[in-house]
This record gives C-alpha cells, sequence and structure tokens, in this order.
C-alpha cells in the first residue's frame, strides 16, 4: 500500500499564486496607499510634543474613567518616552488603532448577521473557530505577497487573527437579548431594522465593546508577531532584540507593550460597562 | 331589562382556528376534526396541539377573559390573534379585515395601530426611561418627536405614573412596572388591548390594586380588552365575558355568573369548586321573583287581600311599567281601614326605602339585610323593579351558589291585579 501524499500545500500554494497573481496588482496598489497614508498619520501624531500628547491622553483618561486611571496613564507614558521609545509607542498605537478599526468595521456586521440569520451563522461560527485555532504566524505568510513586507501586511493579518472576537461577541450579545423584549417589540410593529437600532444593538452593547476590548487585546499580540515581516513599532523592537540577543532591550520594549494593552483595555472596559452600569 | 337588547356586530371574529406545533399541522388537524385527544396525536404524530377549533367572538367595549390553566392554550390563542404565533388553520377578522390574510407589511401595520399587548413580566425596555417605553410604539410608528412626547404623558398620567417619566424600569416596583406596560399600550389608542397574565407576577395586594384600575381605565375608555389569566378570581373580578379552555378547546363561553351558575362540564365544575360564592354572586342571582305587587290605582281593600294572598306583611307599589314607587305594610293598610277615614295609598306609601342594584354583590347585601327587617327590592338603573331579597332567598342562594334568576313574571302579576 503504497497512498501518495495529498498535495494539500500544492493545492494552497497554486490558489494562493492564482489569487497574487490576478489581485496583486490592487493589494499591492492598496497597500501602498494606506501605508504612506498611516507614515503620514504618524508623522503627524509625532510631530505632537510628546509632554502634549501624554497631557491630552491623561486628560481623556481623566474624563472618561477617573483620577487614578489618569496619573497610571500619565506615568506609563511618561516612563516609555523616558526609555526612547516614543516613536515605536506611537507606531504600534497607529497599527492597533487601525487594524482594531477594520476588524470592528468588518467584525461587527458580520456578528449582526450571525445573529439574525441562522445561515449566516452556521457559516460564520465554524469559519471563526478555524481562525482562532490557526497559529497566528501562518496568517503572516500569504500577507507577503499580497501585500509586501511592511505594516499594510502586519495590518492585513492583524485583523484576520483579532477579528473574531468582535463577530462572536456581537453575536451572543443580540442572541442574548431576552426573548420577551424581542416579541414586545414584534407585538408593536417593529420591522427588523427598528428592531436592530431600538432594542437589540442598544442592548447588546456591553458585550459588543467586550468583544471589541477582546479585538484590541488580540490585535496588539499580533502586532508584535507581525513585526517579523516589518510591521515595525515596540514590537520590531522586541524582534530586533532578540535577534541582537538583548534581554534588556528586548524587556524595555515588551513592558512598553504591556503599559499600552493596559491603557488600551481600561478605556475599552469602561465603555463597555457604562451602560449595564445604569 | 328593558333595554332592546340586539346583538351587536362583534369587533373581532375568530373561526375554526388551529394552531399545531410541529412539521405536519395537516394531519395532526385532520385527527383533531375525528375527535381525537391531545394526547394521542402527539403519541402518534409527534405533533403538538395548541389551539383544536377554537370559535369566539369578541365585542367592541368589552373585558373577554380567556381563561384556563397553564398549557391549555390561552397563551398561544392572544398570540395567534395578533399572529405573534402563526395559525396552521382558520380566520380571525378585525373589523373588516381578515388578519390570517395579511402580508408581513399589512401586518406590521395592524400590530401598530390596532393592537396593544401587555406581558407578564412587562418587558420593559432596560435601556430606555418610562417615557421612552411609554413612546415606543407612537415611534415605532413614526409619530414626530413632539406629538408621541405628549401622547405618552398622557398615558403615563391616566395610570399615575405621573413625575416618574425620566426613571428607568429597573428602578420601579413591580406594580409600577406593569403601570409603564400599559401605559405604553394605551398611548398608541389601540382597537384591542391584548393583556398576557398582566397581574401574575404582581403580589395579592398590588394585583387587587390593578385589577381595579383596570376595570376602571375600562370604564373610563371603553377599550375592548382581551385578558389572559390562570386565577378564576381575576376573570371573575374583571370579566364581561369568560371563555374557559382546556387542552387547546373552548370548554364554556359565558358571562362570570353563567359560568358559576351552569358549569358546562365537570372540568369547570371543578374549576369553580373553591371560589368564594359570595364575591362573585351578584343581588340579581339570588334575588327571587317577587310574589305580588300593587299599583297605584289599587284600593286599599284589594293592597291588603294582596297581601294576605300571597301571605306578606308588606307589598311594593309599582307603577305600569314596573318603576318602584314604594312600599305599603299591611298594618298600615290595616289601621287605615279601620280608622275610617278616607285615607289613600299615598297617605300610607313609604317612600325612602332602601333599594339595591342588579349587580351589587352578596358581600355587601349580607351587611345591609342583617340590619333590614324589610324585603329589599332589586332595581334596575331605570328604578325598574326585577325582584326582592329576603333572607331566606339570600342564604339559599349562597348556599346553592346561584339561583338561576327568574323574571318578574309579568302575566302573574297582570292576574294579581
Amino acid at each position: 500500500m503504497n497512498i501518495p501524499k495529498f498535495p494539500l500545500s500544492r493545492y494552497i500554494d497554486n490558489l494562493l499564486d492564482f489569487l497574487t497573481d490576478h489581485l496583486a496588482w490592487f493589494t499591492k496598489g492598496a497597500s501602498e496607499i494606506m501605508s504612506t497614508a498611516m507614515d503620514y498619520a504618524i508623522d503627524a501624531l509625532l510631530a505632537v510634543p510628546s509632554w502634549l500628547f501624554i497631557l491630552v491622553v491623561g486628560a481623556v483618561a481623566y474624563k472618561i474613567v477617573g483620577k487614578r486611571m489618569a496619573v497610571g496613564t500619565i506615568i506609563g507614558l511618561y516612563f516609555l518616552d523616558n526609555l526612547h521609545l516614543w516613536e515605536p509607542t506611537i507606531e504600534t498605537l497607529v497599527l492597533v488603532l487601525i487594524a482594531t478599526m477594520v476588524a470592528v468595521l468588518i467584525g461587527i456586521p458580520l456578528g449582526i448577521l450571525a445573529a439574525i440569520y441562522d445561515g449566516a451563522h452556521r457559516v460564520i461560527m465554524p469559519l471563526l473557530d478555524f481562525m482562532q485555532t490557526m497559529p497566528a504566524f501562518v496568517y503572516l505568510i500569504p500577507a507577503i505577497p499580497f501585500f509586501g513586507l511592511g505594516p499594510v501586511a502586519a495590518i492585513f493579518s492583524t485583523v484576520i487573527f483579532a477579528m473574531p472576537p468582535a463577530i462572536r461577541l456581537t453575536s451572543l450579545g443580540i442572541r442574548q437579548v431576552p426573548a420577551d423584549l424581542v416579541e414586545a417589540a414584534d407585538s408593536y410593529g417593529c420591522n427588523r431594522r427598528q428592531k436592530l437600532m431600538k432594542l437589540q444593538l442598544p442592548l447588546a452593547m456591553p458585550t459588543i465593546m467586550a468583544g471589541v476590548n477582546q479585538t484590541i487585546m488580540l490585535a496588539l499580540s499580533m502586532v508584535v508577531i507581525a513585526a517579523m515581516i516589518g510591521a515595525g513599532g515596540l514590537g520590531g523592537e522586541v524582534w530586533k532584540a532578540i535577534q541582537r540577543l538583548q534581554p534588556g532591550k528586548g524587556f524595555e520594549a515588551g513592558i512598553g507593550i504591556v503599559i499600552i494593552a493596559m491603557i488600551l483595555d481600561r478605556f475599552t472596559s469602561k465603555f463597555g460597562h457604562n451602560k449595564s452600569a445604569d | 331589562m328593558d333595554v332592546s337588547s340586539e346583538t351587536p356586530r362583534p369587533k373581532m371574529q375568530v373561526r375554526n382556528l388551529y394552531k399545531v406545533f410541529g412539521s405536519a399541522p395537516e394531519a395532526a388537524i385532520e385527527m383533531l376534526k375525528r375527535g381525537v385527544s391531545k394526547d394521542e396525536i402527539l403519541d402518534k404524530t409527534a405533533q403538538s396541539v395548541g389551539l383544536a377549533d377554537v370559535n369566539f367572538d369578541v365585542y367592541d367595549g368589552e373585558i373577554l377573559v380567556i381563561m384556563g390553566l397553564s398549557g391549555s392554550g390561552k397563551s398561544t390563542l392572544v398570540r395567534c390573534l395578533n399572529r405573534l404565533i402563526e395559525p396552521s388553520k382558520g380566520s380571525i377578522v378585525l373589523d373588516d379585515c381578515e388578519i390570517t390574510k395579511l402580508n408581513t407589511e399589512g401586518l406590521r401595520k395592524l400590530r401598530r395601530k390596532k393592537f396593544g399587548m401587555i406581558f407578564q413580566h412587562f418587558a420593559l425596555f432596560p435601556h430606555r426611561t418610562v417615557q421612552e417605553n411609554a413612546e415606543f410604539g407612537l415611534e415605532v410608528q413614526g409619530e414626530d418627536k413632539q406629538s408621541r412626547m405628549e401622547k405618552a404623558r398622557d398615558a403615563l398620567k391616566q395610570v399615575g405614573l405621573e413625575g416618574w417619566e425620566d426613571s428607568y424600569p429597573g428602578q420601579l416596583s413591580g406594580g409600577m412596572q406593569q403601570r409603564v406596560g400599559l401605559a405604553r399600550g394605551l398611548a398608541v389608542n389601540p382597537d384591542i388591548l391584548l393583556m398576557d397574565e398582566a397581574f401574575s407576577a404582581l403580589d395579592p395586594l398590588i394585583r387587587r390594586d390593578m385589577q381595579h384600575e383596570l376595570v376602571e381605565l375600562q370604564d373610563r375608555f371603553k377599550k375592548t380588552i382581551i385578558f389572559i389569566t390562570h386565577d378564576l378570581d381575576e376573570a371573575l373580578e374583571i370579566g364581561d365575558r369568560i371563555i374557559l379552555m382546556k387542552d387547546g378547546r373552548i370548554v364554556q363561553i359565558g358571562s362570570p355568573e353563567e359560568i358559576l351558575t351552569n358549569p358546562a362540564n365537570d372540568y369547570v365544575e371543578r374549576f369553580i369548586e373553591n371560589v368564594d360564592m359570595t364575591k362573585v354572586l351578584t343581588a340579581s342571582s339570588v334575588m327571587t321573583r317577587s310574589k305580588s305587587v300593587a299599583y297605584p290605582k289599587d284600593g286599599l281593600r284589594t293592597m291588603l287581600h294582596k297581601m294576605r294572598d300571597s301571605g306578606i306583611s308588606s307589598i311594593f307599589v309599582v307603577n305600569r311599567d314596573k318603576t318602584l314607587l314604594g312600599l305599603v305594610m299591611a298594618q298600615d293598610c290595616n289601621d287605615a281601614l279601620k280608622s275610617g277615614s278616607n285615607k289613600t295609598i299615598d297617605d300610607i306609601l313609604i317612600r325612602n326605602i332602601p333599594t339595591t342594584n342588579l349587580d351589587e354583590p352578596v358581600t355587601n347585601l349580607i351587611a345591609i339585610m342583617a340590619e333590614a327587617n324589610l324585603p329589599l327590592p332589586v332595581v334596575s338603573e331605570q328604578g325598574k323593579l326585577h325582584g326582592v331579597i329576603v333572607r331566606g332567598s339570600l342564604l339559599a342562594g349562597i348556599a346553592e351558589g346561584g339561583l338561576t334568576p327568574e323574571p318578574v313574571d309579568e302575566k302573574k302579576v297582570e292576574v294579581a291585579s
């Protein structure tokens, strides 16, 4: 018995080749435009003096969360500035925020679809399982032929990696709206859009925000991994430290990521709990 | 009663309504028509019967109570009326609109304009204020902000929630929450209010209050209300008519008294066993026909004769159209005759006598009867004599659960005069 090896890898390569041959002109173009836009965004943020930036973020933290959060934010960010990690910090922030934005813009509508249509639910949920269990590194490989080395390829793989919680929790939040409330809305003659806007989305909001929070955290961890394909930022610093065997530098950048993660987490979880606190 | 009782055209007609939960309702409906029981159908076809051949009318301005134990199909029935649950077969006609034939858009319009629904567990929207909850139906209809605010405020005022507009439902007690639910239903000014076990989740005292207020509201606005409950006392308290359901079928339709005094079968009888009769029986069901009455033209001798004939010591005097004028005592009559003076009926007629209404609850009568020595006349709103209550008839009525009221027999009265 000699069963030949199933040529899965060749099929996938062929498929990706085919896609790159026919789509690369578009994705590469989009990549150019996006990376230029990102450069501008990063330059613009870097043009702001770091102390001013830190104070503004601190003020926002004070307004949204509270005094302790404001103090923590200011100390944390000042510490990063002090470590000469200001530029990679900003780069990482921009990467994470763009990736999160894209993931949320795609993820929430998909989550709504999965909540409303059982058919969509049956298709989307296994796909999410697949996306979440696939090792994150694998997404890096096809990103390169489409977008070339650099931040856009990093964002692409980050979006794929970070999107599932946004979809999953949006769908869950909507499905968890109590059936008697949905029935009440129906009995007063709501159409589907009214039901969604007036009832389901507002009630699902805390759950959806928990999903967004998860997405941000995943995006942050993926941005580090994506440093391998040229994402730059704090992840890039870690990657450099690994290659040069500089544990001290590696820890500095690592702590930077932790600080950013904490700040972003507190911001978004605050949004999530705003409503249910009433 | 003398009021001409031409049967009004029903507001809503439900005909041959079936609901079978399952994949092949047709087969189950055929079996139901042959009289196969619900359990047997479930065994044989795995179809669960919700409603079987339900027929009834709803009249404008009445409170129609649909009563049954859990699983009797009452909630399914009320949801079929606005098609929150799709009926398997049959027709529902509201005014001239056949609800069972509407498409999605038509159905949505119907729900917006014609129905207001109130739920057992309130189903208020927790993220909206009391005011916004009350506005909900109007908002869905697309009414502009200003007018829907006014209407919602008005509805909240009617249910006694003035000043709570900006609270959230979570901050209110159960009774108040259901008032918000009621206001949400009233605000759209629907033709029919559907109330699904609306008071069942409230504690007994609050519940009593709400029942009274509902009846009051209905008196004021003449809303047509379909009220679901599993509680017979509640049904008797608020219902103009009661539909009793069991296993998806209607067992009996009738006024509270009809159900109590003429239970259609053992099931109904078991249901009503524990009812406190004094609360639900009314004067009309314990009164007896007055044995004899006198007319103003009667002479004193005639009256005395009538009394002696019937073995009574006093007699009611009525006009030809049975309007009650007063009472004459045999003693007075006798005295007047003996004194030989030309006294007439006017001189000995006692005009200020206590009376009671046809629908006075028996509980109240007991107190009155305990004090009075005279028979108590039962009169209609127009002041016409319908019967009398004496102690004996009251006790018998309570003991037997109400006699079928016999109307005052006109011919006999005629003959007696």
